[in-house]
């Protein structure tokens, strides 16, 4: 009985101590009690965290199929960016293995344009030149575009003769590129310098819609998963209100009553990004084989790369945030309003 | 200020939504270290009562004071705080039946943060005094009806509050059982707390001694 003793006001008349546990004032209230402590704020921490992956793990198929869901609805962005970025490097690849054309001046005959572009093949950094003289090109334009009639009524022939030069393999960038055809544009007899990127330009732009998409999917994913733990947690909200309101009624401030279903939401968003995760690897996993076989006949030494630790970050900071915010949703909408009747 | 009255009703009145008044000018003082019993039938506002001074609800007029303060100046967020200095036990026990007698003690002090290793000593001391000590590890569920009113009463004070309260404590017990828990808030009272039980036990009423606040309809029986 002895602890009992220090409880409790009691009328002066007794030989009993002095009151000391007073009901607070207001202001003592709002800055919390005399024994809060910091310790045991983060062990409380500490330990809705355990118990709430723990609770998660009591019913483990239910818990599996809504992380496989937020697996998915994760994985699914993640996938198409891996594939993007793969594919985007291709490219950069390419850019540097484009075609310079060389149009000469018109006044410049045929055999000394033709001799230039023996000079230009000794280059180092040039692989092969090919040499269009005027006349053909003159056919060749006929031929494609269709215009053959209207070139008839020409005196002399208007197109000049084209040295297409393909660049040395050392020349695998957009900077080398443009030394190489500044350089060959110096030539006297060079009217004009056309680096072939086109092709390359109009390949990223498609790259850059693509891109884009995705991001509008994993915007869209990312409120299906916002909106799917939310209603997963106003279900574990409505399967605990008698818990809730127990907590209530001894004291439990909201944000100690929240408190675990925000963990529950950061769980649920963190295993489904780890399960992500999974997938993305398994799927580049089975990808690689067709795409190893596919580099090998494009004579190619391209290799499907995987997450990179930066991504696998990403996922998860993605998968952490989404929770947190579906368990918000939910704690405010359906929490704060069981009160104890 | 030990002067003051521990709770003190002054003209209160409490008018449900739908128009049903269920407590009419009620005023009454009720000292520091007193013990009280509130009787009437059921109906009579008996648990609105109760519910006024935890701040479950909000009186229509008057005013209520607790330990000097007066209630109507607690916002909601200050209600937490306040509700730790107030032990309530109730019928149904409204015990967790997913954790231990020991968790289901200890949680008024995990709540108000007390520190992990103080935990386990208050707990224990709190069990000690209903006669549970033993009885730490068990669930609920596998309690007689009795043992699991002492579990409520033991996490009502286990946060040592100035105030006890307690709505119907007996009303599911057999009359022996009965008056050992209302022994047991005739012990706490006896160190200083507070006690105001809700009860229509008449007859272990009125062998107890002690003061008796009559409800009939919403208004205050004097005698």
């Amino acid at each position: 009985m002895k602890d009992v003793g220090q409880r409790g006001a009691m009328p002066a008349q007794n030989n009993r101590r002095q009151p000391q546990g007073e009901i607070p004032s207001r202001q003592g209230a709002s800055a919390g009690l005399e024994q809060s402590s910091l310790e045991a704020y983060f062990s409380h921490h500490r330990q809705t965290a355990k118990s709430s992956l723990l609770r998660l793990f009591k019913t483990p198929l239910s818990s599996l199929m809504t992380w496989l869901v937020i697996a998915v609805a994760l994985a699914l962005p993640m996938g198409l960016l891996v594939l993007l970025s793969n594919v985007t490097g291709i490219t950069a690849d390419l850019e540097g293995s484009s075609r310079i054309s060389l149009y000469m001046k018109l006044d410049v005959e045929d055999q000394a344009a033709f001799q230039l572009s023996q000079e230009i093949q000794k280059r180092a950094d040039v692989e092969s030149v090919h040499f269009i003289n005027r006349v053909e090109a003159l056919e060749e334009f006929k031929a494609i575009s269709g215009w053959g009639d209207v070139l008839a009524y020409l005196d002399n022939n208007p197109l000049p003769s084209v040295i297409v030069v393909q660049p040395a393999p050392m020349v695998n960038n957009a900077q080398q590129m443009e030394i190489l055809s500044s350089a060959l544009g110096e030539n006297p007899g060079v009217e004009n310098v056309q680096v072939d990127l086109q092709w390359v330009k109009r390949l990223n732009a498609l790259f850059e819609v693509l891109g884009r998409a995705t991001l509008a999917i994993a915007l869209l994913l990312g409120v299906a998963v916002i909106l799917i733990i939310g209603n997963t947690i106003r279900l574990a909200i409505e399967n605990r209100r008698d818990e809730i309101l127990v907590v209530k009624l001894v004291g439990g401030t909201d944000p100690y009553v929240r408190r675990p279903f925000l963990y529950t939401g950061f769980w649920y968003g963190v295993v489904g990004a780890i399960m992500a995760w999974l997938l993305v690897n398994i799927a580049l996993w089975w990808l690689s084989g067709p795409v190893n076989q596919m580099a090998s006949l494009y004579y190619s030494r391209f290799q499907l790369s995987g997450l990179s630790i930066e991504a696998t970050g990403m996922l998860l900071v993605a998968g952490a945030f989404l929770g947190c915010a579906g368990a918000w949703m939910a704690v405010k909408r359906h929490l704060d309003e069981i009160e104890p009747r | 200020m030990s002067n003051d009255p521990m709770i003190h009703f002054d003209r209160v009145t409490k008018r449900y939504p739908g128009g049903f008044e269920a407590l009419t000018e009620v005023s009454f003082k009720l000292g520091r270290g007193e013990m009280a019993f509130l009787t009437g039938h059921s109906g009579a506002g008996k648990s609105t009562l109760l519910k006024l001074i935890m701040l479950m609800e909000r009186p229509n007029k008057g005013q209520i004071f607790v330990g000097g303060q007066n209630l109507d100046r607690f916002s909601r967020g200050q209600i937490p705080y306040f509700r730790r200095h107030v032990g309530v036990v109730f019928q149904n026990h409204q015990l967790l039946f997913d954790r231990t007698v020991f968790d289901n003690v200890a949680l008024p002090l995990e709540i108000a943060g007390v520190a992990p290793r103080e935990i386990g000593r208050r707990v224990r001391a709190a069990l000690d005094k209903v006669g549970l000590l033993k009885k730490e590890k068990v669930f609920p569920i596998t309690l007689s009806g009795g043992e699991q009113q002492r579990v409520g009463i033991a996490r009502a004070v286990v946060n040592k509050p100035p105030v006890l309260l307690a709505d119907e404590p007996t009303g599911n017990l057999d009359p022996e059982l009965s008056e050992e828990i209302m022994k047991l808030f005739q012990q706490f009272n006896q160190v200083g707390v507070t006690v105001l039980i809700a009860s229509h036990d008449l007859a272990l009423i009125s062998h107890m001694h002690h003061r008796v606040i009559r409800l009939d309809h919403g208004q205050l029986q004097l005698g």
